[in-house]
């Protein structure tokens, strides 16, 4: 068995500067993301994640400029997401240096963007990002929506079948953040995880509610993930990312 | 001062390529779509991404598959995943695109229905994986065989030719992961993306004398 399953460090970015807070140790500026993201490689990070919070347009020109520092300095794929809309915007990140941009509310309301942005750049670089939420009762089959704006407003969309249907439109990633489990820090929705990891054929990268490293185990031994996503845990200096590998492997999982 | 022209024939992100080799002291880098800077050239990479019919209809249009020919016979050349395989004959992509034919050897889909022990493999093949040398490479130097480099493909080299395979991978079939010949080296990696071994790749084409 050869691929390795990823962990992919996750920055939530607002204006050029990363929020939820950031402290590591031995580290001045915490808050520059190209900063953050450099650390994350030296420890051997297998791909950085860069959320786009920012809801102004100066602040995505910010953006751009960031991305091109990180791009410049960091050499491990570089995903970027948020406020992704228009071919334009993908290009954008993409001359910038992003490796894959990230589309989430823009698929649930044009479908056919994911479509679109996958004829014309190729699906290795189209994730999709799903926010799925449990909306069966106890003791009722499981069953995942689709919910956009952070998880407050439900779409009526299943989540598996959705799943199924941007992999026909052309996603070559989704990336599955389980709104239940997000900032709870009592693991992945391991169900949901599972569910649309095997209802698929391209690869599903948990994410939502890492509070240790047997979180990030379990998503991908019992939800069956191909990359594990988490923040918290790593910008605080709780886990370093070498432990959180060291921990994976001991479990059989493989590592790069 | 060396120069390294980056080809530039409007597919994808020349960015991450072109950072890396300044970051490892390639020389003067140039992305450039200037038939005459590319000949200028003292070293020349031919990278890619996106759809093969998007990228051979823009390469074919730019006269780059003639250029791409000439270039690369006299100095190190360097293909980059969609630029490794439109270096083949031809690819089974979006219904069939004949290619550059540089090397002889198809570019084939991993399928839907990939399997490893019974277990489906994901496809794309996007990832760290090994490389296993199958020859000794100037570009291999100071790289273990079995070192991992970062992958995302859903086509793969199937080469005709085993005595030009560099590299090997496996992900459900063996394939060509790194092909080898004269001034000619091709990946279907992205050592721009693949941290330190990738990097040191990237130093190794800057240092290579094209000899092989």
């Amino acid at each position: 068995m050869a691929l390795a399953k990823r962990i992919i460090p996750c920055l939530d970015v607002d204006n050029g500067r990363v929020v939820k807070g950031v402290k590591f140790e031995n580290i001045r500026d915490a808050g520059d993301p190209v900063e953050v993201a450099r650390l994350y490689d030296e420890q051997g990070a297998d791909e950085i994640t860069f959320l786009d919070i920012t809801a102004s347009v100066d602040g995505r020109d910010t953006t751009l400029h960031t991305v091109e520092r990180m791009a410049s300095q960091v050499f491990i794929p570089l995903t970027v997401g948020g406020g992704v809309r228009t071919v334009q915007d993908i290009r954008n990140l993409l001359n910038a240096g992003a490796d894959k941009v990230s589309i989430n509310t823009a698929a649930v309301f044009t479908p056919e963007f994911v479509g679109e942005a996958a004829a014309r750049f190729g699906s290795q670089c189209i994730v999709v990002a799903i926010d799925a939420k449990c909306v069966s009762a106890p003791g009722e089959t499981p069953r995942w929506e689709i919910f956009t704006h952070g998880g407050r407003k439900p779409t009526g969309l299943d989540a598996v079948m959705w799943a199924q249907k941007m992999e026909e439109l052309g996603a070559g990633e989704i990336l599955l953040t389980s709104m239940d489990q997000d900032g709870v820090k009592s693991g992945y929705d391991l169900g949901v995880t599972r569910a649309i990891s095997d209802a698929i054929h391209i690869p599903v990268i948990a994410s939502g509610g890492v509070g240790n490293l047997q979180h990030l185990a379990d998503g991908v031994l019992q939800g069956h993930a191909d990359a594990v996503l988490a923040a918290s845990i790593f910008h605080f200096g709780e886990y370093t990312i070498p432990e959180a590998k060291a921990f994976m492997a001991a479990q059989g999982i493989v590592m790069r | 001062m060396q120069t390294v022209a980056v080809i530039d024939y409007g597919m994808g992100n020349l960015h991450s390529v072109s950072k890396a080799l300044e970051r490892v002291g390639a020389g003067r880098v140039l992305v450039t779509s200037d038939a005459q800077v590319i000949r200028e050239a003292d070293r020349v990479v031919f990278p890619g991404v996106g759809a093969i019919r998007d990228c051979m209809a823009e390469i074919k249009r730019l006269g780059f598959d003639s250029l791409v020919r000439e270039v690369s016979q006299d100095r190190p050349f360097l293909g980059i995943c969609v630029g490794m395989q439109a270096l083949m004959e031809r690819s089974e992509e979006n219904g069939g695109v004949d290619c550059i034919g540089l090397f002889p050897g198809q570019v084939r889909y991993f399928g839907k229905d990939l399997v490893e022990d019974g277990a489906p493999l994901k496809v794309p093949h996007m990832g760290w994986n090994l490389i296993e040398h199958s020859i000794d490479h100037p570009l291999w130097h100071d790289i273990p065989s079995d070192g991992r480099f970062y992958f995302v493909h859903s086509f793969y080299i199937d080469a005709a030719n085993a005595r030009q395979v560099a590299g090997r991978g496996h992900y459900g079939v063996d394939f060509a992961a790194a092909l080898a010949d004269g001034s000619r080296f091709a990946v279907q990696f992205h050592p721009e993306k693949s941290h330190t071994h990738g990097l040191q790749l990237l130093q190794n084409f800057a240092a290579w004398d094209g000899r092989w």
